[in-house]
């Protein structure tokens, strides 16, 4: 997941295409068609086979016990087959020093990134309903600026936003100290702004404006329309959006790296996991199992919510 | 539990003290005497974004700059860090690698995508099809480097390989490998990686974009005799190339960033790190925040003509519409 621009052109209708598939020497022309779409489909069954193996083969492993997954490969499962979820167990909550503690970091990254959604979220929808519907010099001008700081690659802000959040002190008092889960929630919320803003932006400047209109006219200030018109209405690209932001603060690995200081305290299990690969990379019982329990919310929030992840990715999916 | 209990409380305090905020900012707002009140509005609307994004984001960005142009201990140095990035040998690895990466990931991720996308295009089970390969854009590149380090996984020829791709050789009567140790090739197993990520971002967005051709101009086209493949030459890829465009700067600017496959596979050791890893490793490992900056500045400057392109194309498909 990245945080840059991703408005592809959606199809204002729908309407179907025939599959153009790999020539064929035309014999009759129904014949081609049946014959070239039969290809095409045994590639496509081909390719999607190769795509899903490498996930398949470390979902098996996670489940063989650790003698079996050194011996042999996972396609001997059938072979020697032995269930169990004794690698899930030592991952998540077995206390020994030794043990990778992930139950502790799956706690981390859902303290993380519940947080790192809703404030970003909410900031934006205020910013784009002003950007939308307010009336002020330099608005268009300030927009555009807002949809360009998109091009600044997180890379340009790490160093000095990391000096900042040390500096950032009253007295001896650290305003948000290393170690804490504030200083990846705002870092977060941070990044997360101009394409949050550009997206909303597009989806509440198509709200009827006689909508807004009629609750003027009714006595309604901007916080009520916002809060009782303008948020009700764009739950879909709140939606759409909110699901980009928290696949992606759920698998960052960078920011959490240079914010969260490390430890079980902080740490998301994305940061675990790549220092479990690190320094314990021959342990595939744990590293198989680990990897599953960090890509379940993920999967979960995929394939339950696919329509908007697709929706949101077509056009910032909330306008064609 | 205890813990559990407590991390729980930090989040419920966070989100308390973030309603409190906005919610003062919306008393204050309505409440604003009349005549102020619209400013006041603006103002209060726009302040969280404005503040954050100059704070955190705009102020920072000119620090990283004149930041790569200081040595460790803060002192001007002048170019010395891009002296170095384009001389010294690690450094100019690290550059080759980018370039690499640049170049076969979109171009490979697209070409696979729009592909399948094609094959798949109103084949039986056309969502299961499309879920299947969509699926790894979903989980982590940490998660992904897991998987794919698994099936490069290495054992020693008198052994069992446990790693796919090691036992794929071995049937075909060859020598297992260690795909990660040996430069340059392992950098192309990295980006193997990436690709198999990002084909289900191409095969999407494309698909979508198939299905959007009119059907009159496929019809007519089926009328004339064109074959499968004049179709696709002469209506498909015609009809979809500003959604083309869009996929190959996108997963261009992601490419550029890449950091976490790297990260998660190597950690950049072997020949393989590229300008995000490198500028982690020497902003945060090795004590060389100008370094890193320099480094920075550099991803800036090769994102900026892709970004700035894929605005103009979006834009005037924008205007088309």
């Amino acid at each position: 997941m990245s945080s840059t621009p991703t408005i592809p052109p959606i199809p204002a209708s729908p309407g179907p295409a025939d599959s153009p598939a790999v020539a064929q020497p035309p014999i009759t022309r129904r014949v081609k068609q049946r014959l070239t779409s039969r290809g095409a489909t045994i590639a496509a069954i081909i390719i999607a086979t190769v795509w899903t193996i490498p996930t398949l083969g470390l979902l098996i492993s996670s489940f063989r016990p650790e003698e079996n997954i050194q011996r042999n490969g996972w396609w001997n499962v059938l072979g020697d087959f032995e269930f169990t979820l004794d690698n899930y167990a030592d991952v998540l909550v077995s206390g020994g020093s030794q043990s990778p503690n992930l139950g502790q970091y799956f706690v981390n990254s859902l303290a993380i990134v519940i947080p790192a959604t809703l404030i970003p979220l909410v900031i934006a929808a205020m910013a784009a309903y002003m950007f939308a519907w307010g009336k002020f010099r330099g608005k268009d001008t300030m927009f555009v600026f807002i949809f360009a700081l998109q091009i600044i690659p997180l890379q340009m802000a790490l160093i000095p936003l990391l000096k900042l959040f040390v500096n950032l002190q009253i007295g001896d008092f650290q305003l948000l100290p290393s170690g804490s889960y504030a200083q990846l929630w705002i870092a977060h919320t941070i990044f997360a702004l101009p394409l949050a803003i550009f997206l909303l932006h597009n989806f509440i400047a198509e709200i009827p404006g006689e909508v807004i209109e009629a609750a003027r006219v009714d006595g309604a200030g901007h916080a009520t329309i916002f809060w009782r018109i303008i948020i009700p209405l764009s739950v879909p690209a709140l939606a759409s959006y909110g699901i980009f932001q928290f696949l992606w603060v759920w698998n960052d690995l960078l920011v959490a790296l240079v914010f969260s200081g490390g430890t079980g305290d902080v740490a998301p299990i994305t940061q675990r996991l790549a220092e479990l690969t690190g320094t314990r990379g021959g342990e595939w019982h744990r590293l198989t199992a680990g990897a599953f329990v960090s890509m379940i919310v993920p999967l979960l929030v995929f394939f339950g919510l696919q329509r908007y992840f697709v929706r949101g990715l077509l056009a910032g999916g909330l306008k064609g | 539990m205890e813990d559990l209990g407590n991390k729980f409380l930090q989040v419920v305090v966070a989100l308390a003290i973030f309603a409190a905020i906005i919610g003062l900012i919306m008393l204050l707002v309505d409440r604003a005497p009349k005549s102020f009140r619209d400013k006041a509005t603006v103002i209060g609307f726009l302040a969280p974004a404005a503040i954050l994004l100059v704070v955190g984001m705009i102020w920072p960005a000119v620090q990283t700059t004149l930041l790569a142009f200081t040595d460790r201990d803060g002192n001007i140095n002048g170019i010395d860090n891009f002296i170095w990035m384009f001389t010294e040998s690690t450094a100019l690895i690290t550059l080759r690698n980018t370039v690499l990466w640049v170049i076969l990931v979109p171009l490979l991720s697209s070409g696979i995508g729009l592909v399948y996308a094609v094959f798949i295009d109103k084949a039986k089970g056309e969502r299961t099809l499309k879920a299947l390969v969509f699926m790894p854009m979903a989980i982590s590149m940490v998660g992904a480097g897991v998987i794919w380090r698994f099936m490069y996984a290495y054992k020693g020829p008198e052994q069992d390989q446990i790693g796919l791709l090691n036992q794929i050789l071995v049937w075909f009567g060859g020598e297992p490998q260690q795909f990660l140790l040996d430069a340059p090739g392992n950098t192309f197993f990295l980006i193997a990686v990436m690709v198999w990520i990002q084909v289900g971002f191409a095969m999407v967005i494309l698909s979508a974009a198939i299905k959007g051709i009119p059907m009159e101009i496929v019809e007519a086209a089926r009328l004339d005799g064109a074959s499968a493949w004049q179709q696709f030459r002469d209506i498909t890829i015609p009809s979809i190339r500003g959604a083309l465009v869009v996929v190959v700067t996108t997963i261009t600017i992601i490419t550029l960033k890449v950091f976490d496959i790297v990260r998660t596979m190597t950690a950049g050791n072997y020949d393989t790190s590229v300008i995000a890893n490198e500028m982690y490793t020497q902003a945060f490992r090795a004590n060389e925040p100008g370094r890193g900056a320099a480094l920075a500045l550099i991803l800036f400057l090769m994102v900026l003509p892709v970004v700035i392109y894929n605005a103009r194309v979006l834009k005037q498909q924008r205007q088309i519409r």
